[in-house]
């Protein structure tokens, strides 16, 4: 019987053997590191073709993470949005509020497989962490999780959330401290612990097998909701559209649309406080091609090589590399990157929330900007899905000091410095 | 101009001839400026060094411990370009007659261009370059293009590496063979591993080429230990450190001289 929600990419139409999507991808890793990342793959595709990884895998994402996730019309958030409709993708419903989760229950069972016993993991935001934290304390495995400093302060409530699971936090001092520093630590780690651990990564980058393995494993994401809106719109949207930082949720939603050529496949990327301004993440637009934690792809990076810093009020987007599908999405013309700023995702996570009830992190708001933006180029004959890839509890002190949503004095008066704050310390 | 491919063969002959491992050095570039590094390197050579390591500071030092990553830190902000670390290979070189390599990350040399970056390190005196995350199977380009201008591809082996793949891996490589002295970062430790003997046995089974160990390897003895059975001694992160503990830039020079002094007698001890 074939599998409900673990649907990995029936053609295997890309990466090549090497890893390659078109001229991105790869495998640029360090020696100590060949065989484990090889045995990923070897594990990977065994689990892939094993009837029963597919069954207890589905298992998990019906009862533990509760797939299919709901398919919601808004119709009064789309009267912003020139009256086109729109559909969110409620990845934000799935146990642990984000998509992350379904990446990580396949790589945890993955760990098992491999007879591992600890597993590590990077986080911006920190649904990637929590979600792996989660696993971790599910299968009974040790669980390190690499955080930037900074993002430690700006996700407080998610670190908290990873400790009561039990894992261990680390706060990453180095560099930008945000989501690139998180992985060289995790990699550090990674080459000295191999023997018994699993870096259980949580976007589609990073060294082959990684950005196809991480990308079958969202790839439910798109499958259910073109399904949905067929049933429920009767016809294909006119646009897919999801927040890109590494790009998993991104990838999880556009891959079953990419043979849909009626449907353009948007990425919103984060523009900070613009990108002339040069405070901005966005890679795809402003990027160029190097070889960032394992992979050729886009990369934010100066005139020799260096990496530059990002900037965005998301952690989880605040990242100059992108995963290399992306990459070729965007050389090939399949895929439409657009940059969004700070102030216009602030202004669609209000929108949302105030019009339908909805919160969303500060990450998915960038795609609901982006949404705002498609809709009023289609107009009200436009059917559009959002990915809502994660809710927004964790950003709720950043939104409050963003909006002045306290009402005690001392944080009323703290507040215009507290935004400040935070936008300083993400630099 | 064709680089020092040669040189550094003659080199590691010169050290087996005498019955001992040679004594490879690694600084990086503009640490603690561009100067000062240029003289860091002279120190090393004039304390016993045989071979120096430039190190091409790189934002994102994946496999660097936090002393190595501090000196690149330091370095960076400084403004280091790749110019000046062609400078401190030409100066060096010219200063010493040494073999000097570079050692840095792949995407620094992929953006700057394969072709002008080979033919500009040839033209500085270079004899090669480290590239410890170009997995073989990703490193033609660079290959074919060291090879064009007379300049060594060092890999680098794990203790993790299977045999076949450190076949591979030799049949690809020149100068000589990095062999990661255990599975982590750069960085001090208190004793070499007991897998970095048992890698170069197994490295030597696939390669007549030389076979230097580095990584944790940091005091005389410890030198001295590896001399027993590698062709090279390869030490980073315990001279970084004496430039880094030291109270002024001239006490950090001369505690990178005493180190090279120290562990070139530990490199002879067995000879």
């Amino acid at each position: 019987m074939p599998s409900t929600f673990f649907i990995p990419d029936p053609e295997g139409r890309l990466p090549s053997a090497e890893g390659y999507f078109g001229a991105f991808g790869g495998k640029f890793i360090p020696e100590a590191l060949v065989a484990a990342v090889d045995e990923v793959a070897v594990e990977y595709d065994k689990a892939k073709h094993d009837p029963e990884f597919a069954r207890e895998l589905d298992d998990l994402l019906a009862h533990y993470t509760g797939r299919p996730s709901a398919l919601t019309e808004v119709p009064r958030f789309a009267e912003h949005a020139g009256g086109a409709r729109v559909f969110l993708k409620r990845e934000d419903l799935n146990h642990t509020g984000s998509h992350k989760i379904n990446n990580v229950l396949g790589q945890a069972l993955l760990t098992k497989r491999m007879g591992k016993t600890r597993v590590i993991a990077e986080t911006g935001a920190g649904q990637h962490g929590v979600a792996t934290a989660t696993a971790c304390a599910l299968f009974g495995l040790d669980c390190t999780v690499y955080m930037g400093e900074v993002d430690t302060r700006r996700q407080a409530l998610n670190v908290a959330r990873m400790r009561m699971l039990g894992a261990e936090v680390v706060a990453v001092k180095s560099g930008s401290r945000t989501l690139k520093d998180a992985i060289n630590e995790a990699f550090r780690d990674w080459v000295a612990n191999v023997d018994h651990t699993h870096y259980l990564f949580g976007t589609v980058a990073g060294p082959h097998p990684f950005p196809a393995m991480v990308r079958d494993f969202h790839r439910v994401i798109g499958v259910e909701a073109r399904r949905q809106l067929l049933e429920r719109a009767g016809r294909l949207p006119d646009a897919a559209i999801a927040c890109v930082g590494g790009g998993s949720n991104a990838i999880g939603l556009f891959h079953a649309f990419i043979p849909d050529a009626s449907v353009r496949l948007i990425g919103c990327e984060p523009a900070g406080h613009g990108i002339e301004t040069g405070e901005h993440a966005a890679t795809l637009s402003a990027g160029e091609p190097g070889i960032l934690h394992g992979s050729r792809s886009y990369v934010l990076q100066d005139d020799e090589g260096q990496i530059t810093e990002p900037y965005s009020i998301s952690a989880g987007l605040d990242y100059p590399g992108i995963g290399p599908e992306h990459s070729h999405l965007k050389d090939s013309g399949r895929g439409e990157y657009r940059a969004v700023t700070d102030a216009a995702a602030m202004e669609a996570l209000r929108l949302l929330s105030r019009t339908e009830g909805i919160i969303p992190a500060i990450e998915s708001a960038h795609a609901l900007a982006g949404a705002l933006e498609v809709g009023r180029e289609l107009g009200p004959d436009g059917l559009i899905v959002v990915n809502l890839s994660g809710r927004g509890d964790k950003d709720m002190d950043t939104a409050a000091r963003y909006f002045g949503l306290y009402d005690t004095d001392a944080e009323v008066a703290d507040d215009a410095t507290g935004t400040a704050e935070i936008e300083e310390d993400a630099k | 101009m064709s680089g020092n491919l040669r040189l550094l063969d003659d080199t590691l002959a010169a050290a087996k001839s005498e019955g001992r491992a040679a004594l490879i050095a690694y600084l990086p570039a503009g640490f603690p400026t561009v100067d000062g590094g240029i003289e860091a390197v002279k120190a090393a050579i004039d304390g016993g060094a045989d071979i120096v390591e430039v190190g091409l500071p790189h934002s994102d030092p994946v496999l660097d411990g936090p002393v190595i990553q501090t000196a690149d830190d330091i370095a960076l902000r400084g403004g280091v370009r790749i110019a000046d670390v062609l400078r401190t290979v030409r100066e060096a070189y010219k200063a010493t007659g040494r073999p000097i390599l570079v050692m840095t990350y792949w995407n620094p040399v992929d953006r700057y261009g394969v072709e002008r970056f080979t033919a500009e390190l040839a033209e500085a005196g270079g004899a090669g370059c480290i590239l410890p995350d170009l997995p073989v199977q990703e490193s033609g380009l660079w290959q074919e293009h060291a090879e064009k201008h007379g300049l060594a591809t060092v890999f680098v082996v794990a203790p993790s590496s299977k045999d076949e793949r450190l076949a591979r891996i030799t049949a690809a490589g020149t100068g000589f063979v990095y062999a990661a002295s255990l599975m982590g970062v750069t960085g001090t430790r208190e004793t070499v591993s007991s897998q970095a003997e048992d890698l170069v046995r197994r490295t030597r089974a696939t390669t007549s080429t030389p076979v230097c160990v580095g990584l944790g390897v940091s005091t005389p003895a410890q030198a001295a230990e590896v001399a027993r059975f590698a062709d090279g001694v390869i030490v980073g992160s315990a001279f970084v450190k004496r430039m880094l503990d030291a109270p002024d830039h001239a006490a950090g020079i001369e505690g990178v001289r005493a180190l090279a002094g120290d562990l070139a007698r530990g490199v002879r001890a067995h000879a």
